[in-house]
């Protein structure tokens, strides 16, 4: 249980200190950001209680607004992440797996499972993120743009650091 | 009570989403004004100082073209220092110069943080009050304008970059002085803006410089960019130019915060004009 926790903890930094410090100031201009960080509300195993998912949720948005400058933003998508993530997390994964599989990750659910659960969660956050960040219809197309490449990029990401815990897991 | 009890605890998922979602949706809508609280923007404290260690860190990566541009700049210093003229008169009258008195004094601050991928984007700077600078002064770099300070906390100051909606600033075409205001372009291009409300009579070329006009908060003739072209639609009534902007807003290392000195006086007596009305 203590494992559990510290290593969350250190996902919940690492991501977030490269959410802020390298992937915010990635040299794209006009190029839009992937959002990486969403990776620790993805990787928290199933048997989370509710009320701590959303907490924790919530705050991890707010820790990534605070360097973005946006009060609120990534919170509010971030929460709406976590709702749809139970939703899912429901519909696709019977209680009884809960004991065997802990985590959520690519090596334990497989590269099916893994890619719809990551290209559904990423882009209702995404789209939730750029309809609020816009919070009007002008400039609708360059939203849209913005929201579909930043939304390929962020999965690329996940799939490539899965595939890098992938390899380490088996050798255990 | 106990079915409601049941009802709720089946779907807490829904209820706590509910409650979570609309207290960020407050915090996001109260600070969406721009009336930033206080206690989440990169200003204050802790994150000031992790941004300005962040700064510290990545000035090194730049250096070679800062290097540069203080180069140039000290050679065009030197250029205009006294030992440089041709002195062609042989007696010199001294007098003492009352026709000048100083109007704009400027105060050197390093960004510390910078975005300009964002629809809204602000700048750091790590010279706050005790500095002097004070809410609503302009902010210009050797290329061009940046800003207009918007916040300040004792040793940091936020900045509203010109890459944001409400930001608006009075411009003039360098050669035939017709005044228009200059605003982003809607395409969120960080290397484009629009000058605006330009009348009609004016003839622009493109390739024309772009200058403050003095009516703002900077002085007259700060550089803006070049119009790049005249085909920008709206307008109606008055023309509307796409301007390329002279400042690569993604590589600000040193500004110039704007004191002008008569900006109080001028304030009071229009503000005076508006009282009496």
């Amino acid at each position: 249980m203590s494992r559990l926790i510290l290593v969350n903890l250190l996902r919940f930094i690492a991501l977030v200190f490269i959410q802020v410090f390298l992937l915010k100031n990635l040299p794209l201009y006009n190029f839009p950001v992937p959002y990486l960080y969403i990776l620790f509300l993805l990787l928290l195993p199933f048997g989370i209680p509710n009320i701590l998912l959303f907490a924790l949720a919530f705050s991890t948005g707010l820790s990534v607004d605070a360097f973005y400058d946006t009060p609120g933003l990534h919170a509010a998508a971030c929460v709406i992440l976590a709702f749809v993530r139970i939703i899912f997390i429901n519909i696709t994964v019977s209680k009884e797996g809960f004991d065997n599989e802990p985590e959520p990750t690519l090596s334990v659910m497989g590269a099916r499972w893994f890619l719809t659960y990551t290209i559904t969660l990423t882009l209702l956050h995404h789209f939730a993120l750029f309809a609020l960040e816009s919070f009007s219809l002008s400039g609708l197309q360059y939203t849209i743009g913005r929201f579909l490449a930043s939304s390929i990029f962020t999965v690329l990401l996940m799939l490539i650091s899965g595939l890098i815990f992938f390899r380490r897991k088996e050798r255990k | 009570m106990r079915t409601l009890w049941r009802f709720i605890s089946r779907y807490n998922a829904f209820f706590l989403f509910l409650i979570f979602e609309v207290a960020a949706l407050i915090i996001f809508v109260k600070n969406n004004s721009y009336q930033r609280a206080e206690f989440i923007n990169s200003a204050s404290g802790v994150i000031g100082r992790l941004d300005a260690e962040k700064d510290q860190l990545y000035g090194y990566l730049s250096l070679k073209e800062v290097n540069d541009s203080l180069a140039r700049e000290n050679a065009h210093l030197r250029g205009l220092l006294k030992t440089s003229y041709y002195i062609d008169t042989a007696a010199k009258h001294k007098v003492t110069d009352t026709t000048y008195k100083q109007q704009y004094e400027y105060i050197v601050a390093r960004v510390i943080n910078n975005s300009v991928s964002q629809p809204n984007n602000y700048l750091t700077l790590n010279k706050g009050s005790e500095q002097g600078i004070t809410k609503g002064m302009g902010v210009i770099c050797s290329k061009g304008i940046v800003g207009k300070v918007i916040y300040v906390s004792g040793h940091f100051a936020l900045v509203q970059s010109l890459l944001h909606k409400d930001s608006q600033f009075s411009a003039m075409l360098a050669d035939n002085k017709e005044i228009g205001s200059i605003t982003w372009n809607d395409d969120l291009d960080p290397h484009k803006g629009i000058l605006k409300d330009v009348s009609n009579n004016a003839q622009p070329k493109v390739g024309e410089w772009v200058v403050t006009s003095g009516y703002s908060l900077f002085p007259e003739g700060v550089p803006v960019g070049k119009v790049s072209s005249l085909h920008t639609k709206g307008g109606g009534y008055s023309l509307n130019m796409e301007v390329a902007l002279s400042v690569d807003f993604s590589k600000l290392e040193y500004v110039n915060v704007v004191d002008n000195k008569f900006g109080k006086e001028q304030e009071a007596l229009e503000g005076q004009k508006k009282k009496d009305e």
